[in-house]
């Protein structure tokens, strides 16, 4: 056995994969996950654990995954994350678990996230569940949002007994993992409705169609007898960059682009929803958003490019969706930033106008801030231009709760430890409280709340 | 499931539907839309609400039939359901933040085009229930396109109906309405424009040379409704603006209607419909309501 190289995972060829939506990676199977498992040395002071934003106990369940174990390897995820197979697609392992590996001082780290990957397939294929609670307690607690977060708090205080129930907007819970990340990276039917419906199996209720702020408020629902409030709402509104052009037809930000295709099924021939599917289509961006719009489009026929105003060591997005896209054709111009959407006279795109960036001092956030190169203006052909560039906090909850603190930037201010907000009986966590961040971050942040919120209601009572 | 408690056809494509929903019932106000989706794999189609009931739950949309989407609405009847009814969303009428005594004084004059009555409807009879009677224009196309009329009748002050071909009422266009009550000495502190983008500008181009401070509610292609996708985004006074969330209801002598009229067109006119099939191929299956993809 090599015990510096990865087994390597098997994946769509990328000239087909370009063409369809089926999920690029495999993944393992047993043979492969017990082999990759046996290169794990099994540390006593293991810093994988320490890179798990959640703490999975990583040797412990690859242990058993060593002697072909799964369902005891499963049950040790599960002991600390709930939606293991939605994290073993698209944690970016590389600057967590498996970027602290023993292993990847000298060779390839574990390939912690495909065993986990493995594990929780292999658990849904054979049937096994989580378990529900033998004891219940009489108390509701209500959770907005059916995101990472939302889904993760609620899972966990009905694991405890508590009668949970979601509120969700959408006509569909699941929050970016269905209507933001494409169905070639997390599959919808086989692997997240799945997970969802083990939540759900623990007894929790789920409200869709409800906007808490506008349908319901939060003082409403202490009145409806809710004992306590989780907010799990996610990120919010999608920015643009405010250059000229912006508001042309063929102009969209990643999530309704991502959203119709996603969420609507606009790839599908039984969905009625319409998807621009351009010739050319530019994604303004370097993060997964972008990496995920840009391979939407590029699977829908067009040329696609990346642009963004740093160079490629700064990209933010996994290094696993970077390298996916180059594979598939997606074309990248970096250190490029864009200054002006170019239109027709009806209104429609039609190119865009970039400058040349250099990369100067390093910011704020470490990076080296990138400057536009004076006089290196040029334009890139282009029929649908797609803006990712982040997101801003939507208002509706926190406007309409009395009590409820936010920073400057508009997000809900909640602590780490316990998720509590300003507001007494209210938690929150994820997106809506850090900004654009992870799945798992969001779990992590869920997990915590739900723990918060055990011992206010336990407190209450005495 | 939301169940359709009733279901009326107003005009040859123009129907009315009230829906058992308590959540939005209990919470909405005029000015307000909801978001359905008839069918499981269906669009999510944004109407504004026409009418409520807080005591059976229930609220009640006008729609006109445009595409798809509307057309399968339409051949829904009393006792069947739709999929999903979300709402209220958008803001509410800036006169429901009024105070009474402050309203009591405000002369109002509403302007309604075509399916357009319908979301004017509730604000009419929302002043009417506090004693407050504000004049009503009603502009259609041609008499048999012409909606509530009787209802409108019931709560406005003076209604005063124009067709497009003179076919009833008035011969001509809602701003030839407007000047004649100026005209004949009327005096508005507000106007509260609500029709097809095209009317609302002309309103706007009008009442801005009267001095007469104007109201109107965007309808801009929108997708989730809640402030997520930036779909509905729209220029007003020079700024961004989600009109989901933001509006619907904007100061008119401030929006970009050139602008907001280009972005309709993108899944919605002739050549925005024509373009749209060249451009999505074989994402193109129908939901433009005029290339019978979907037949
Ligand atoms: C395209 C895309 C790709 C991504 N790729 C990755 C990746 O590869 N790896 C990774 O770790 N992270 C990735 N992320 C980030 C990750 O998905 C998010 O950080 C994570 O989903 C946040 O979880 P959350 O539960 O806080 O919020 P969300 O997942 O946003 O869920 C919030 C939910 O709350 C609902 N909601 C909002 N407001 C209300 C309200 N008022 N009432 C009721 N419900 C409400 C929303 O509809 C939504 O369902 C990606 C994000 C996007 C958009
Ligand atoms: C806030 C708001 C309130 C509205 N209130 C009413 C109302 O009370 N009565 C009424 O008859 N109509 C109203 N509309 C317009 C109505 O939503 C559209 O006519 C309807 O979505 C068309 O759907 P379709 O599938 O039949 O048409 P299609 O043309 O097949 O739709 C194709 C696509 O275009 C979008 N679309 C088309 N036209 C519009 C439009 N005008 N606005 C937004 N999206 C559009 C649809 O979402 C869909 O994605 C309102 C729109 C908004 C945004
Ligand atoms: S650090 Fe690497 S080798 Fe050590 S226990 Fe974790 S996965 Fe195994
Ligand atoms: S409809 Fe998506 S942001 Fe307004």
């Amino acid at each position: 056995m090599d015990v510096l190289n990865r087994v390597p995972v098997r994946e769509q060829e990328p000239k087909t994969r370009a063409k369809n939506f089926d999920e690029v990676c495999l993944g393992y199977n047993i043979d492969e996950a017990v082999e990759e498992s046996k290169r794990c040395i099994g540390c006593k002071n293991a810093k994988c654990i320490e890179g798990c934003p959640v703490a999975i106990n990583i040797p412990e369940f690859i242990g058993h995954l060593k002697e072909g174990n799964v369902k005891e390897a499963f049950d040790v995820i599960s002991e600390s994350s709930s939606l293991p197979a939605v994290c073993g697609r698209v944690c970016p392992q590389e600057s967590q678990c498996e970027g602290k590996c023993i292993r990847g001082i000298k060779g390839d780290p574990i390939s912690i996230g495909k065993l986990e990957r493995f594990t929780a397939d292999w658990a849904k294929q054979n049937g096994v569940k989580p378990q529900p609670p033998k004891e219940r307690i009489d108390k509701k607690v209500a959770v907005i949002g059916s995101g990472p977060a939302g889904l993760t708090c609620a899972g966990d205080l009905a694991k405890l007994g508590y009668k949970v129930t979601i509120f969700e907007a959408l006509h569909e819970p699941g929050g970016v993992l269905v209507y933001g990340i494409p169905e070639f990276r997390l599959p919808k039917e086989d692997i997240v409705k799945k997970e969802i419906e083990n939540v759900l199996s623990l007894g929790v209720e789920l409200e869709l169609n409800s906007i808490v702020g506008k349908s319901v408020k939060i003082d409403d629902l202490f009145e409806e007898g809710f004992e306590a409030v989780f907010i799990g709402s996610g990120a919010g509104l999608p920015k643009f960059m405010g250059i000229p052009g912006e508001q042309a037809n063929g102009v969209f930000s990643a999530n309704e682009y991502l959203t119709r295709s996603n969420l609507m099924k606009a790839f599908d021939e039984n969905s009625t929803t319409p998807i621009m599917r351009g010739q050319k289509v530019a994604v303004v961006g370097g993060g997964n958003v972008a990496m995920d719009a840009a391979r939407t489009a590029l699977r829908l026929g067009a040329e696609t490019h990346i642009i963004y105003r740093r160079s490629e060591e700064e990209l933010p997005a996994r290094v696993e969706e970077v390298h996916h896209a180059k594979e598939e054709g997606v074309i990248f111009d970096l250190l490029t930033n864009p200054v002006e959407i170019l239109t027709t006279d009806e209104g429609w795109v039609k190119g865009i106008r970039c400058v040349k960036m250099e990369l100067g001092e390093p910011d704020a956030s470490g990076r080296r801030r990138p400057q536009p190169i004076e006089g290196s203006e040029f334009d890139i052909e282009a029929d649908t231009v797609i803006m990712s560039l982040g997101t801003s906090p939507n208002p509706l909850i926190s406007s309409t709760t009395s009590g409820l603190d936010t920073n400057k930037w508009g997000c809900i201010v909640a602590d780490e430890e316990m998720g509590l907000t300003s507001k007494e009986g209210v938690f929150a966590g994820g997106d809506a409280v850090t900004g654009a961040a992870t799945v798992i971050l969001a779990m992590g942040a869920g997990k915590a709340a739900a723990k918060g919120i055990h011992e206010y209601l336990q407190g209450k009572d005495k | 499931m939301y169940k359709i408690i009733r279901d009326e056809k107003l005009t040859d494509n123009i129907y009315l539907m009230e829906i058992e929903a308590p959540r939005v019932a209990k919470n909405c106000l005029p000015g307000q839309f909801i978001i359905l989706r008839s069918h499981s794999k269906g669009e999510r189609i944004p109407l504004t609400i026409c009418d409520y009931s807080k005591e059976r739950g229930t609220v009640t949309i006008v729609f006109q039939i445009v595409g798809a989407g509307t057309e399968f609405l339409a051949n829904l009847k009393a006792g069947d359901s739709v999929q999903d009814f979300v709402g209220p969303l958008g803001r509410p009428s800036e006169l429901t933040d009024m105070p009474l005594s402050e309203l009591k004084n405000k002369k109002i004059l509403f302007v309604a085009g075509g399916v357009g009555t319908a979301p004017v409807y509730p604000q009419v009879k929302w002043l009417n229930e506090r004693g407050v009677m504000a004049d009503v224009i009603v502009g259609s196309k041609t008499k048999d396109l012409l909606i509530m009329e009787d209802m409108m009748k019931e709560v406005a002050g003076g209604l005063y109906i124009t067709t497009d071909d003179g076919s009833y009422g008035d011969h001509g266009m809602v701003t030839n309405s407007i000047q004649k009550l100026v005209d004949s000495g009327k005096k508005y502190d507000v106007c509260i424009a609500i029709g097809p983008m095209i009317m609302m500008k002309f309103v706007c181009k009008l009442t801005k040379e009267l001095d007469m401070p104007t109201v109107v509610s965007l309808n801009p292609i929108m997708v989730d409704g809640t402030g997520m996708c930036g779909a509905c985004r729209v220029t007003v006074d020079g700024e961004v603006k989600f009109a989901c969330v933001d509006g619907p209801e904007f100061d008119g002598h401030k929006v970009d209607f050139d602008q907001a009229m280009k972005r309709q067109q993108l899944y919605k006119t002739n050549e925005g419909r024509a373009f749209l099939k060249a451009k999505e191929g074989d994402t193109h299956h129908g939901g433009c309501g005029n290339c019978g993809g979907d037949q």
